[in-house]
């Protein structure tokens, strides 16, 4: 552990400042609180967001889990393990299951979160209505008066164009029927988990410098239409090849030597975890 | 199997650290921080200013961390800002105190106090000193030897240095004349950026943090913009000043008695007070010329920088949406090292579940549309 700095990086100060934008994005579901994002020793828009909210989070008895699209030893999911345990010395852990505190870019895992955990995204735009207005001025008058139609319409002139829904990861949520939300660049199949989520969610922009949170138990609703309903990335007719899931997020894999396509979890520890299972149930 | 990803990143990346180190180290050289912090000046200055930290010596640090590279030494620097609570808030400074080192105007030829040139390269042939490559302990000395003797103090001197303390400003004979308009101190206390973030519209005093903050580059490519056509300004340097500035902190007890307050050091900044003509309208649609004014400020010897941000203060109060140089959301949320290079660079993380998602997104649109195709669509 780095004595040199104080636990968890920062001044008490400054997680004292976060904590109170924390507490009213909370309070507050779905709305973007500004807070004074400070500079941190990784790259701004590679996860500084989550990691202040995390490391202004974070107890000595605190077990963190970190993962990157998926992956708990991608390699900016190890570089932010590392900072936060050199400078809290708190124990990290791969399982789902075992985590209190799960910092994660672009998914919500597979295993169902619960009451006593926490999960904070990593987001790089947090503005939903930045695709059709550039102005941040702007964009804050049409959240207070809930002036949507922007984000509707962009729906609808999809489905004009392609006769679909054509929004990838980061498609728009409603919560708590108040404010539209970016929900990070998860994929759509990972919207409904935060629809009465029972941990709560906390969403950080570092370089935006916004948190915002869905707290347990609120209503999220990914945006659609009644006659174009929204959908989940479809994986139908394929599997994990490791251990045959066939209702979680598949990567997309090519085996160079025979150029055939081939799926595998995206949530690595949660692959890990049914391959260990199957295997322990066989021995028997 | 082809792939790929899950295993193995924490030593990789152990290894790449150790590269990164080698490729600083593998010559068997020794860059000395103080040799970086004696010889790089104008590397130093743009790096404090653009970290917002006034510190030599840190600065050398981070630049040999950084093997030179200017945004990383800015990044490392920021960070470490971040670790720093905010104990005390100095005394209002004011700029006429600036012990002036270099003091130019480029709109009078006799100002009153006069032109002082300082040291700058303005005036310098840039063609590349060969003696450079074999200068030596020995010969720098001689030279500092032979530059001290020929620049001993006289009494009459001394006088005049006590008077760089407290020149008259080039703008003030202009109010004088009644060709500016004066105006009274703004002395409401200044919004934090690095405390609380901007919201829009923004004050002045977050404006000019930004752009003091801001990379220089950036800064002073969006200034050239508006003084080549994508701007209405035709700017002139009212005056330019690089000096020493005094830092004063309150004591804890005595809030505001000047007496009691402690002199903690100088910092060096550049100054700078641009003049730009405009047309104003009067009673009855008579129009008349006057000047309005831009103020540039930052830490260190950074001229283009402190001009290219006068230019851009003026343009931000005149806010002109025809001109993305005059949109103040367009100009600060864009300027800063730290973010602009921080989210370009996240793009070399791995996006494979967003990409994933995208795939499926292209593939639906693809499916529709041929599915379209087939029933012979009556569109």
């Amino acid at each position: 552990m780095n004595k040199s700095y104080n636990f968890a990086f920062f001044d008490e100060g400054s997680k004292r400042e976060i904590r109170r934008a924390t507490l009213k994005a909370i309070a507050i579901p779905g709305y973007q609180v500004p807070f004074a994002s400070r500079e941190m020793p990784i790259g701004r828009g590679w996860g500084t967001g989550g990691l202040q909210l995390t490391l202004s989070l974070i107890g000595k008895e605190d077990v963190l889990k970190v993962i990157d699209q998926g992956s708990d030893e991608s390699v900016n999911a190890v570089n932010i393990k590392k900072l936060v345990s050199d400078t809290t010395g708190v124990r990290t852990t791969d399982s789902t299951r075992e985590a209190t505190l799960i910092q994660s870019r672009h998914r919500v895992p597979e295993v169902p979160l619960e009451q006593d955990q926490i999960l904070i995204l990593q987001v790089p735009l947090p503005e939903p209505l930045r695709s059709f207005e550039p102005s941040e001025h702007e964009t804050k008058k049409l959240h207070a008066e809930r002036e949507y139609s922007g984000a509707w319409l962009m729906l609808f002139e999809q489905i004009m164009k392609y006769k679909t829904m054509a929004t990838d990861a980061d498609h728009p949520v409603m919560v708590h029927d108040r404010y539209v939300m970016a929900p990070s660049p998860i994929p759509r199949f990972d919207n409904p988990k935060l629809d009465y989520s029972e941990a709560l969610i906390l969403l950080g922009a570092g370089r935006e410098k916004k948190v915002y949170a869905v707290p347990p138990f609120t209503k999220v609703t990914s945006l659609a239409f009644d006659d174009y309903e929204f959908e989940i990335e479809s994986f139908t007719n394929h599997e994990c090849i490791l251990c045959g899931s066939k209702d979680v997020f598949l990567d997309e894999l090519v085996d160079q030597d025979t150029g055939a396509t081939y799926f595998q979890c995206n949530d690595t520890s949660n692959c890990l975890d049914i391959v260990n299972q199957e295997q322990s149930l066989g021995v028997k | 199997m082809g792939y790929v990803a899950v295993k193995g990143g924490t030593q990789a990346i152990e290894e790449s650290i150790k590269r990164l180190k080698y490729e600083r180290l593998q010559k068997g050289t020794v860059l000395d921080v103080h040799t970086i912090e004696d010889g790089m000046r104008g590397l130093i200055d743009q790096v404090m200013s653009e970290s917002s930290l006034y510190d030599q010596s840190l600065a050398a640090i981070a630049i040999k961390q950084a093997e030179g590279n200017p945004e990383e030494a800015v990044f490392l620097l920021r960070a470490y800002r971040s670790t720093l609570p905010r104990k005390h808030v100095s005394r209002i400074i004011s700029s006429e105190d600036m012990q002036v080192e270099r003091r130019i105007s480029a709109s009078f030829k006799d100002i009153p106090g006069g032109q002082i040139l300082g040291a700058t390269t303005d005036y310098t042939h840039r063609l590349l000193d060969w003696e450079l490559e074999k200068e030596t302990e020995e010969s720098i000395q001689d030279w500092l030897h032979a530059y001290h003797a020929e620049n001993r103090l006289t009494e009459y001197d001394q006088k005049q240095m006590s008077e760089l303390s407290n020149l008259p400003k080039v703008l003030d004979y202009l109010r004088s004349e009644g060709l500016l308009q004066s105006c009274e101190n703004n002395d409401l206390n200044p919004e934090d950026v690095t405390r609380k973030s901007l919201e829009f519209p923004s004050k002045r005093s977050e404006r000019l943090q930004i752009l003091t903050r801001g990379q220089t580059g950036a800064v002073t490519s969006l200034a050239y913009a508006v003084i080549r056509g994508y701007g209405a300004l035709h700017p002139t340097v009212g005056e330019l000043r690089v000096g020493q500035l005094p830092v004063y902190l309150d004591h804890p007890l005595d809030i505001g008695q000047e007496e009691d307050s402690y002199y903690i050091g100088d910092f060096q900044a550049t100054e700078v007070e641009m003049l730009m003509p405009v047309t104003v309208e009067k009673e009855r649609g008579k129009k008349e010329m006057e000047f309005e004014i831009g103020y540039g400020l930052c830490f260190g010897q950074n001229e283009t920088k402190a001009i290219a941000i006068g230019i851009l203060d003026n343009c931000l109060e005149n806010p002109n949406t025809d001109f993305p140089s005059q949109n103040e959301e367009f100009v600060l949320y864009h300027i800063d090292s730290v973010e602009s290079t921080g989210f370009i660079s996240h793009l070399k993380m791995p996006h494979y579940v967003t990409f994933q998602s995208k795939l499926d997104s292209i593939r639906k649109t693809k499916e529709k549309a041929s599915v379209g195709a087939v029933g012979g669509g009556n569109e």
